[in-house]
């Protein structure tokens, strides 16, 4: 009540300006009108009465100030003073609001960028119905793969879901008439829009009551983006029969707008039902195949009044009872929920914790910004001394200076941060439609909400404030009486001042940022440049899924020989190879148990190692340049009649065998008792998507004995990529024009591999360089302002013959020093910091000579080019014109 | 007649309250509703009443609308509001509390005697 009639006085006060001060003018005028009046009745002259009524009101313009000031309108009316004056002073110091809103946007931009990508992956929820009970199930190491029974015993057995879905990205060849297209598309159980609670936006989508056993649902369901872009929103679509991997399939229905599927990074195409799994996948049903993991995600909603740890208890009884149930299939099974859109913790977990690392350098940023434009603004209140001075001594009062002080700071804060967020914007812009895997429909979606502008805006306003604050105690017990009579505020020389340790501390927090941004970027060079097992350069990756034209597993292999043969008899090409499925370092990868050859019970706490494989052709080794160290590698020869052979790495010799020699000839087994002989063993290597994984054991059958459907060719060739591309691509039109495939080279493809890397080093990199600018802003500032604070001084020395050498050192001696230790204290940090980098980014250490010398030299520029104008300035003081000025 | 007394500071808002209390008022006639209660003793700056109405509109105690004075002209006129009307009571007691030990004070006589 009070604080409305507050707002409505101030409010009618400010708004009405005009009408509040005709109203105040009539109702004063009114006072004295009817006072005069009856001053008349009682027989004074109206002459007489009216001078009398003036002069016993009093000072009328007295009066209305102070009604003014009653009401709040000179607050408001001295702040747009202060605005306008601050603009005034900025205008007449170009250089200083274009260095410092400038340094403000860099670093606002930078916590901007941040922020948005924190904000759009972890923290807006999923765009998906109350999203707070919505988890995923996966296991402690943040897989979520399942094999489709253990996905119903779980669905079936639990207490704490009230509906469990299940999901899995595949791709299929999508035939709609014309030519057959590769797309990505996501099979789900027939709960799964039920349990998401997602609505048709046309026709129908499919339940739990449309699954009646293996392919029974040959339905699709579309997103409203996809059915958009692929169908041009053709509302005929519905009840239309498209072949998919050459399988008919009808299109039943298209999901709500909003619907992006489950994951954040990768927006949904369409939906078939998972019990159709085996006409997209090929090969055997899997759904009845309890120790194969393929299906990547399941999620539902949490009853209410389940709590996290129940739910979790509850499954892990379930996970308990399959592995009591299922021995030989199922092992140790304990389960984890996670949450959001990123899908649980495997992405989410490196994820959060890179975004953490670049929120609190950014946040480093906008500190060392902060520090840069407190010292930029106490140097100008110094400078400002004498006018501030003569406010004071004229009688203004030092809340009032100080408030002018900050409105200054706040302005250069606002318009900064406007410049930082719009900058920013465009760069999320830009993000937004990076495609960093070109084969992937991945997206990186980081648009910003209100949440941004406003974290900007705070931002931008807390770091005003903050920089804005550093003058403060300087005029607070500025003495006006000295300073007019010294004309000065800040002693010259002399004992370190808190200006001093400010940019000593801003320059430490610099080198930080570009020591890290080089261990980054060196560490990523060293990666690329790494041992991977295998030799990435000249190779062309040729990704076709022969189940995707139509080819039966019989016919796959013959086919397979046949494309090899093609690419053998493109010239310049040196060899040929084939591996299934997925080419080591690529996105996916497959991991199975093996066992020694005496293990007789075969489950999985009996295993003797956990092994990435793969099936490669007989020149599979030669083509990806991988180097066999004993035995022989695979002929044609090696297939399903002949007895079951294996190429292992040499970890896992070692880890099965004990030595290399000894695991020729040898025998181990797989889950399902096969018996399998090395034959030969190749070098270490990478295998799965990340860089810093540690060793594992590898290895690789012959295709003929463990066939795929999808295979990568591995062509060999010093030629011209985009030529070579073409020509394989014109080989396989040959052989079958309806097969899709992708063609790239290596280094391309695993660019996935290396993306975490490559983002950190990319993001460091930036940041090193922002750093390296605020260095020499603030160290420009800093020198700058010495050398104009001591012109006189400078002047008098070079007046007795001083040498350009002791000028220097009396003019930029301090900055020199300053930036010296501010490195060295930096330097030593950042090697220090260095070691949490070391986890993403692989071979990254501080502890290399290159990194040391390179940070050295960096902040050696930044001085130099920080001071070379200052220096300058300094060195063409001309002591005669000076003299004369004073 | 007797010298006017001069307001104690402080004073005026309390005075107006208490007018306005009585039923609507325009600047004016707040003047003379003071001056007839206190029967002219006491001197008012008419100037100081304006931001003193101000003042308490500010502060939520009064409201004022357009009306017509008894000369059918336009003026302003004044209402308490109920924050005001508490407002007055708290002044009231303060002040009689305050009086009362003044006085007291005031006429304590030495102990000895």
């Amino acid at each position: 009540m009070r604080l409305w009639s507050r707002l409505r006085s101030w409010s009618r006060a400010n708004m009405g300006r005009s009408r509040m001060e005709s109203e105040m003018d009539a109702e004063l005028t009114f006072h004295m009108d009817a006072y005069a009046n009856d001053l008349v009745r009682s027989g004074v002259p109206r002459e007489e009465a009216m001078r009398r009524a003036r002069l016993e009101f009093g000072g009328i313009e007295r009066a209305k100030e102070e009604c003014r000031d009653a009401t709040g309108v000179t607050f408001v009316e001295s702040i747009a003073q202060d605005i306008r004056y601050g603009l005034r002073m900025l205008r007449k110091s170009p250089s200083f609001a274009v260095a410092s809103v400038a340094t403000l946007a860099l670093a606002i931009g930078a916590n901007t960028v941040a922020f948005a990508a924190l904000n759009a992956l972890i923290l807006r929820p999923v765009n998906l119905p109350d999203p707070q009970s919505l988890y995923v199930v996966e296991h402690p190491d943040g897989w979520g793969y399942q094999s489709y029974p253990n996905y119903l015993d779980i669905r079936d057995r639990n207490r704490s879901f009230a509906g469990l879905a299940t999901d899995n990205i595949s791709q299929a060849a999508l035939d709609t008439g014309q030519n057959p297209s590769r797309e990505f598309l996501f099979e789900a159980s027939g709960n799964y829009f039920d349990v998401l609670g997602i609505q048709p936006y046309l026709g129908r989508l499919f339940h739990a009551s449309d699954e009646a056993g293996p392919n029974s649902a040959p339905y699709i369901v579309l997103t409203y983006n996809f059915w958009q872009s692929r169908f041009q929103g053709d509302p005929h679509v519905i009840g239309r029969t498209v072949l998919l991997d050459k399988h008919p399939f009808t299109i039943i229905g298209v999901t709500q707008p909003g619907f992006q599927g489950t994951l954040s990074f990768f927006p949904g195409t369409f939906y078939v039902p998972i019990v159709n799994e085996q006409q997209i996948e090929g090969g055997d049903s899997l759904l009845n195949v309890r120790g194969s993991h393929w299906i990547s995600e399941e999620i539902g909603h949490l009853k209410s009044g389940v709590t996290l740890a129940q739910a979790i208890a509850d499954l892990n009884s379930i996970g308990s009872w399959l592995k009591n149930t299922y021995p030989k299939e199922v092992g140790e099974t304990t389960f984890r929920l996670g949450q959001g859109a990123l899908g649980g913790d495997l992405i989410g977990g490196p994820t959060k914790a890179f975004l953490a690392a670049l929120m609190l350098l950014a946040g480093m940023i906008l500190l060392a910004a902060c520090a840069n434009l407190g010292s930029l603004f106490a140097a100008r209140a110094a400078d400002r001394s004498r006018e501030l001075a003569l406010r004071l001594a004229l009688g203004a009062s030092r809340i009032r200076i100080l408030r002018q002080l900050f409105t200054e700071a706040i302005l250069i804060s606002l318009i900064g941060g406007a410049v930082g967020l719009s900058g920013s914007v465009m760069l999320l812009q830009q993000l937004g439609t990076w495609r960093p895997f070109p084969q992937f429909p991945f997206n990186i979606s980081l648009h910003p909400d209100v949440n941004v502008y406003v974290v900007a805006l705070l931002l931008s306003l807390a770091s005003g404030f903050l920089f804005g604050a550093i003058p403060v105690r300087q005029v607070l017990h500025a003495d006006p009486y000295e300073i007019v009579k010294s004309g000065s505020l800040a002693r010259v020389g002399g004992r370190i001042t808190a200006r001093d340790i400010l940019l000593g501390a801003q320059i430490a927090i610099c080198a930080v940022l570009v020591t890290s941004s080089f261990v980054a970027v060196r560490g990523l060079m060293r990666s690329l440049h790494s041992n991977f097992g295998f030799d990435p350069q000249s190779v062309m990756l040729v990704d076709t899924d022969l189940n995707m034209a139509g080819y039966k597993p019989d016919a796959q292999p013959i086919m397979q020989k046949r494309m090899i043969e093609a690419m053998q008899a493109i010239p310049g090409v040196q060899s040929v190879g084939l591996v299934g499925q997925y080419p080591p370092l690529h996105m996916g990868w497959n991991e199975q148990n093996v066992f020694t050859d005496q293990t007789a019970n075969l489950k999985p706490s009996n295993a003797a190692a956990s092994v990435i494989w793969y099936g490669v052709s007989p020149k599979y080794f030669p083509a990806a340049g991988t180097t066999l160290l004993s035995g022989r590698a695979f002929t044609w020869q090696d297939d399903k009649t002949a007895p079951r052979l294996a190429v292992v790495n040499q970890y896992f010799a070692r880890k099965v065998f004990g030595s290399v020699p000894n695991a020729l000839g040898r025998y181990f087994k797989l889950r399902d008792g096969e018996r399998i002989q090395v034959v030969g063993v190749a070098e270490n290597g990478k295998y799965t998507a990340n860089l810093t994984e540690e060793q594992k054991a590898a290895a690789f059958f012959p295709i003929l004995q463990t066939p795929f459907s999808e295979t990568w060719l591995v062509v060999r060739s010093s030629r011209d990529p985009q030529q070579l591309a073409r020509e394989i691509r014109n080989q396989l039109r040959g052989l079958d024009s309806g097969l899709p495939a992708y063609i790239d080279t290596w280094s391309q493809d695993m660019n996935g591999a290396l993306f975490a890397s490559r983002m950190a080093a990319m993001s460091l990199g930036v940041l090193g360089v922002i750093g390296a600018l605020l260095s020499i802003t603030g160290i420009f500032g800093m020198a700058a302002y010495a050398v104009s604070r001591r012109k006189r001084d400078l002047g008098i020395r070079i007046a007795l013959g001083a040498q350009r050498r002791e000028v220097l050192q009396a003019a930029l001696g301090r900055a020199v020093k300053l930036l010296a230790f501010g490195s060295g204290a930096g330097l030593l940090l950042g090697i220090l910091a260095s070691r949490v980098l070391a986890s993403i980014v692989y071979q990254a250490t501080p502890r290399d000579p290159l990194v040391l010398a390179g940070v050295v030299l960096a902040m050696a520029l930044v001085g130099l080019v920080a001071t070379w104008i200052p220096a300058q300035r300094a060195l063409s003081i001309d002591p005669v014109m000076l003299l004369r000025e004073e | 007649m007797d010298k006017q007394l001069e307001l104690l500071q402080g004073t005026l808002d309390m005075l107006i309250l208490k007018a306005v209390s009585l039923g609507p008022l325009h600047g004016y006639g707040i003047l003379l509703r003071i001056q007839q209660i206190s029967k002219d003793r006491l001197e008012i700056q008419q100037g100081s009443l304006y931001p003193a109405l101000y003042r308490l509109e500010h502060q939520g105690w009064i409201t004022s609308e357009c009306g017509e004075s008894e000369n059918n002209r336009k003026a302003r006129f004044y209402r308490l509001t109920s924050p005001g009307k508490r407002r007055l009571q708290v002044e009231t007691e303060k002040w009689n509390r305050m009086s009362e030990v003044i006085v007291g004070i005031l006429g304590a006589r030495s102990e000895e005697a």
